[in-house]
């Protein structure tokens, strides 16, 4: 157990977590804790197990051993837009705050337009937004039932540098709010520069869980930056 | 679920051309089917110059009787085409180009002469001049067909005139009677019978023993065995005019009226077209959007999205079917007292193409990909339950019905048909192999969307 997990209340608890595809290993014996508020990135090479990580802790796939505990509600944005885009961004909104049974469907979207800074463009259909509006639109989505963890996968993937900023400066503000926020990312810069934590995984094993500061400190620190330190930690490792 | 049939057709709303697409252009086809084969082809337009003198005759043999009516004659062979009377060769010749009938009849002013000529010592081969444009080889087997058909008429007409004629002779040569000559006059004619029996009775006169008793008896024994064969003579010559007579009867299948078999055609091809097309197109879309494990990840289900696209592909092939057979309505009789079975036929026949629709859907993943599977699948699927017995070899045809069992058309079919006509195919039957079909393909689907995300 790494001394982050052992700081407040467990938003999410992973133990032992597995999966096998066909016979070949896409995770094995990941575990993990993240906290309230807490950002976690999970940053690791192709194939690593990110993308099976997120969708086990969003209940899409069940895995073959290993257990997790979420006390509260998940919420899950997969990697690129998961939306109608013949649907207005309200109507996007309102399906799935009907579908989450949301009790308070009207206010769960007005609530989710204003947080995602949408007002304006709630009868507008998704395919007018620009990429950045769609993913705040998705994100909203996952926001809809108010849950305590949020699941982002590869969130700012096709995004230009303002429409990245933007969205991280709304995760930001989730984070800053108390939700847990996970995401999965191949910019390793957006996991060094928001992520509170990194799990690196390679070849589906969690070979580290930590800041970018302790990953910096355990292949010697020193004259690396972040993605010269990342890919010599995994040398290091065999991977 | 409902929130997701509401957003399905919210989609389809926000998507006019697809609409337009779904809607139109299978009604059109659906349409034109029912035209193609509701059109009366049983009796093909045919233009008809008759260039006889109207003052003429045609006059079989001399009695009465024999005498032909030009304007029965005319009815009579129009009862198998549609006679568009015309004035000139010229006229004919136009509406045979145009293509506004199949062909011309052309009557030559001698063919009358021709035919009087046949019962003369020096006869003449009477002829009819057919005009025709065979443009394609289908055109060109029907005029055939058709051509000859009226030319058989013709020549039936003609012989059991002079078969009639030929009887008449004969039992006035039985019977006896007044026979008129246009030159000689009327005269008495005695007949068989009457013979026999005054050859009897002078006979009865005779003295026993007498060599003119024996004489008589044997003349009285030809004449009785004269009108004997003669009398069965009569029904020969009937036998002769129309030698072969057809007694049709019906050992397997139920045969609904033509018109009844396009509008069934018309509807079972609307809504194979647009329920496959807008099932598989809808549920690939889920997967386009990416929508797919969100809106499965525990909130509808699997199962239950499949349901909703089976109920979309419900909803869409009432509303068009219905709206295809009121288009329908006036061109085409539809008995609407069968409402509660036409109703019947669509919705299941609509869940079985869902479901067929679902399959494609999930197995291809793409819209693009699955429309144009489902119009791979879909169309030879509709023309090999047209293909009738008996027109391929039963091995090939034993395969057909095979494949026809597996896809929801040809039931789908059955089940329109039975349910438009009570003389159609058993409805029960047809939903039951509907329904059969519609659960095979849902689980086809069901298992298919496993790997869908």
């Amino acid at each position: 157990m790494s001394g982050h997990e052992r700081d407040g209340a467990a938003a999410i608890e992973a133990r032992g977590l597995s999966k096998s595809f066909d016979g070949r290993a896409a995770l094995r014996d990941v575990s993990f804790t993240a906290r309230a508020g807490e950002l976690l990135a999970v940053i690791g090479p192709n194939g690593a197990g990110k993308t099976t990580l997120l969708s086990i802790l969003a209940g899409i796939r069940g895995a073959d051993a290993g257990t997790l505990s979420v006390p509260g509600e998940v919420g899950w944005v997969p990697q690129g837009a998961a939306l109608y885009r013949r649907l207005t961004v309200a109507e996007n909104l309102r399906l799935f705050a009907r579908l989450e049974r949301v009790a308070d469907v009207e206010g769960g979207v007005e609530r989710m337009l204003e947080q995602a800074r949408l007002a304006e463009r709630r009868d507008d259909q998704v395919a007018t937004l620009s990429g950045g509006n769609q993913q705040r639109v998705n994100i909203a989505i996952g926001l809809l039932s108010e849950p305590a963890v949020l699941l982002l996968d590869e969130p700012s993937t096709g995004l230009d540098p303002r429409q990245r900023a933007r969205l991280w400066e709304f995760v930001l503000d989730l984070a800053g709010a108390g939700t847990t926020v996970i995401y999965s990312t191949h910019h390793l810069h957006e996991a060094e520069r928001y992520g509170s934590r990194l799990l690196v995984l390679a070849d589906g094993e969690r070979v580290f869980d930590g800041t970018s500061a302790e990953l910096h400190a355990a292949v010697g620190g020193g004259e690396h930056d972040f993605e010269s330190a990342f890919v010599a930690f995994l040398r290091e490792r065999g991977h | 679920m409902r929130w997701l049939l509401i957003k399905d057709l919210q989609i389809l709303r926000r998507s006019p051309l697809i609409v337009a697409l779904l809607i139109v252009y299978p009604v059109a086809l659906g349409v034109l089917i029912g035209f193609a084969l509701s059109a009366d082809n049983s009796k093909p337009r045919v233009a008809f110059l008759n260039e006889i003198p109207e003052t003429e005759q045609l006059q079989i043999g001399s009695g009465g009787s024999g005498e032909i009516d030009p304007a029965q004659a005319r009815e009579q062979l129009c009862s198998r085409v549609e006679c568009v009377d015309v004035d000139s060769r010229a006229e004919a010749e136009q509406k045979v180009t145009d293509g506004d009938v199949i062909a011309a009849l052309i009557l030559p002013p001698d063919l009358l002469d021709k035919l009087r000529s046949l019962a003369s010592l020096n006869p003449q081969e009477p002829k009819v001049e057919v005009l025709v444009n065979q443009d394609d080889p289908v055109k060109a087997s029907l005029v055939d067909d058709r051509i000859q058909a009226l030319i058989t008429e013709a020549n039936l007409l003609l012989s059991q005139r002079i078969s009639d004629e030929a009887a008449n002779y004969l039992d006035l040569l039985i019977k006896g009677g007044e026979f008129s000559l246009p030159v000689v006059g009327s005269f008495d004619v005695l007949g068989l019978q009457q013979a026999g029996r005054i050859l009897h009775a002078v006979g009865g006169q005779l003295p026993r023993g007498s060599p003119a008793r024996e004489a008589v008896a044997r003349v009285t024994r030809f004449a009785d065995l004269a009108r004997q064969n003669l009398d069965f003579a009569l029904p020969l010559l009937g036998a002769v005019a129309e030698p072969i007579s057809v007694d049709k009867q019906v050992v397997a299948g139920n045969t609904s009226e033509l018109d009844t078999f396009a509008i069934a055609v018309a509807a079972a091809v609307t809504l194979m077209f647009v329920t496959v097309l807008l099932v598989a197109g809808s549920l690939a879309l889920e997967r386009e959007e990416n929508a797919f494990a969100r809106i499965t990840r525990g909130l509808v289900g699997t199962t239950g999205l499949l349901v909703e696209k089976l109920l979309l592909g419900i909803v869409a092939s009432i509303a068009v079917t219905l709206l295809l057979l009121a288009a329908l309505t006036p061109l085409v009789s539809i008995d609407w007292g069968r409402a509660p079975l036409i109703l019947a036929a669509i919705v299941v026949g609509g869940a079985a193409f869902a479901a067929f629709g679902a399959a494609i859907g999930a197995l291809t993943r793409e819209v693009r990909a699955s429309s144009l599977l489902a119009f791979m699948i879909s169309l030879p699927i509709a023309f090999l339950s047209l293909v009738p017995s008996g027109t391929v070899s039963g091995g090939v045809f034993d395969v057909i019905r095979v494949v026809r069992a597996l896809f929801p058309f040809d039931p789908a079919l059955d089940a329109l048909q039975g349910a438009l006509d009570s003389a159609g195919p058993d409805v029960v039957t047809a939903l039951v192999h509907l329904l059969a079909v519609a659960v095979a393909y849902a689980v086809i689907s069901r298992v298919a969307l496993r790997r869908f995300a």
